[in-house]
């Protein structure tokens, strides 16, 4: 699995409060996660998601299990985040809806072009390659089929 | 020689399992996605629902017709199925499943993250995102990585007016927001036996704040005679000789009232070093503080007097409720100017029931401070209950007296 796109870079410990707000979950209409995501953190970052690989800092999706925030960054077009450590349930969420999440510290200017290669292994920023431990053969496969729902599908 | 973590998933530390849920639970705020993505996976079968539970606790009752049609169409299909339903004033999930339904050495799943607080009991009991409960939902298991543990080895036995909150507030400082992460966290020591369930319960709830998978306390004579209380025979779980990844040594006796400040849950000052500073609101409850125990010590120091800030109550449960008003604790915060909430999340997750204004500043005694949680521009210290009271009387963050 491989993809790429223009980094927007973030911060350390970003809770999952501040990906979608608690006002704005009680809803079947996901469009409404894509238009205040980020909302409580920067409005000027939404407009910038779509095709997007986040580079955040660690510890990204702490606190709350909501999966509309996993959820609100796919469906506003990021390509994966990347950040040296998640908090797990963020990252179980994000691999279950087939968003690549990828444990990776790497330095990179906010614009600048990320590719990634889970198959092989690393993330590559500018001139620099980071090399990326793999998955789970279990996450592997979940997010091979495009996430949970997918896999079950498959597999029952 | 094994973890708890590990005795109990039947692997070691790094290993990947499938592994059966004993105990599965959503809420209303997660299993309306759960249901969803459940009919998503087209098989319109569930696994074994007398092992599923599903609780309305985060906005009840609801608070605008959106809300009450999504509810409306989870209850009716939890209706239709045999899964244990807790509908509207039952109460918080982790509280209500520590009312004895989570006994030890059960794996449990919660769709929450503050599903790691059974743990207290001796419990594998971790949270889980709406597409992992759908899975169970339809499967009956789920797959673990079995964490590592870290050791928070308690010594001694509170003292003062601290409180096992000031405890938690203290280990997620030392922690901090992800030092915990993927790891279990082992309450052990003979400070641990000095903790009774409602405090082991606080502080397993917390330790998702510091990003762990799960907090635990072994099954000792407390645990056996609260659940034979709830009419359970459980054995007590002796620990073995293991290996942690860290060790956290605490003395009981060194913890003193502490706040964490906005907007971070690891950082802390002592309650002194905040005195005086104006509050809008002050707020009891959630499952960290909301238990009967903690309504009982704020109705102490309030009792005959008049809060001096708006205070809003939420007790955590039906049971917590019932029994605050056959003690008469209940009135004796109504009495003192408290205004009482329907059991459940309160305002804590920031959708109703006292959700904060610009501006404004409330003491609470849940588990996060997260920026706009409460409501957009609103400022939450974390505090103890007995913290709380003091404030409450006087409008501002006030030191609590010696009991």
């Amino acid at each position: 699995m491989q993809g790429s796109g223009h980094a927007v870079c973030l911060g350390a410990d970003i809770d999952t409060d501040l990906v979608i707000a608690g006002r704005y979950l009680r809803t079947k209409d996901h469009s409404l996660w894509v238009a205040h995501v980020f909302e409580d953190l920067d409005t000027s970052i939404a407009p910038r998601l779509k095709g997007a690989v986040i580079v955040a800092g660690k510890n990204f999706g702490c606190g709350s299990s909501r999966e509309q925030a996993a959820i609100a960054l796919h469906e506003a077009g990021v390509v994966a985040v990347i950040a040296p450590g998640f908090a797990r349930i963020f990252f179980r969420n994000a691999i279950n809806i087939g968003l690549p999440v990828i444990e990776c510290g790497i330095t990179c200017a906010e614009n600048q072009d990320v590719h990634y290669d889970l198959a092989l292994g690393y993330v590559e920023a500018g001139s620099k390659k980071y090399p990326v431990r793999p998955l789970s053969p279990r996450m592997q496969e979940i997010l091979a089929s495009g996430g949970l729902v997918n896999y079950w599908k498959a597999h029952l | 020689m094994s973890t708890l973590s590990e005795r109990i998933l039947g692997a070691f530390a790094g290993e990947y399992v499938d592994h059966t849920v004993d105990r599965a639970y959503a809420c209303d705020g997660t299993g309306m996605l759960t249901l969803e993505t459940w009919k998503r996976m087209g098989a319109a079968r569930l696994a074994d629902a007398s092992r599923l539970h599903v609780f309305f606790d985060h906005i009840v009752p609801a608070n605008n017709s959106t809300t009450a049609t999504l509810q409306h169409e989870l209850r009716e299909f939890v209706h239709a199925s045999s899964m244990g339903l807790s509908d509207i004033g039952g109460g918080i999930c982790h509280q209500v499943m520590s009312e004895g339904i989570v006994l030890p050495g059960e794996v449990v799943v919660g769709a929450d993250s503050h599903s790691c607080t059974p743990g207290a009991f001796g419990a594998f009991s971790t949270g889980v995102g709406a597409t992992d409960m759908a899975a169970i939902w339809l499967t009956g298991e789920t797959w673990f990585r079995v964490p590592e543990s870290i050791a928070i080895h308690l010594t001694g036995s509170l003292c003062g007016a601290a409180e096992a909150k000031d405890l938690a507030l203290s280990y997620v400082n030392r922690l901090g927001m992800d030092g915990g992460t993927y790891c279990a966290l082992e309450f052990v020591g003979d400070g641990a036996k000095t903790l009774q369930m409602d405090e082991r319960l606080t502080l397993c709830n917390m330790a998702v704040e510091t990003g762990a998978k799960t907090g635990m306390f072994y099954a000792d004579d407390i645990t056996v005679r609260y659940l034979a209380a709830k009419g359970h025979t459980v054995s007590v779980q002796v620990p073995e000789s293991c290996t942690y990844i860290r060790d956290l040594e605490i003395d009981l006796a060194d913890i003193v009232p502490v706040i964490a400040v906005p907007h971070r849950v690891d950082t802390i000052k002592p309650v002194q070093d905040l005195a005086g500073l104006p509050l809008d609101q002050v707020f009891v409850g959630t499952c960290t503080n909301g238990r009967y125990s903690d309504l009982f010590r704020f109705a102490q120091i309030v009792k005959g007097k008049k809060v001096a800030v708006r205070t809003i109550i939420v007790p955590a449960s039906r049971q917590v409720l019932a029994e605050a008003i056959r003690d008469g604790i209940l009135a004796d915060l109504v009495d003192a100017g408290c205004t009482i909430g329907t059991p459940g999340c309160g305002p804590c997750l920031g959708a109703h029931m006292g959700v904060l204004g610009e501006g404004e500043v409330c003491l609470s005694t849940a588990n996060r401070n997260f920026r706009n949680r409460m409501g957009v521009g609103g400022e939450i210290y974390l505090s103890s209950v007995a913290t709380a009271a003091a404030s409450a009387l006087t409008g501002e963050i006030t030191e609590p007296e010696v009991a």
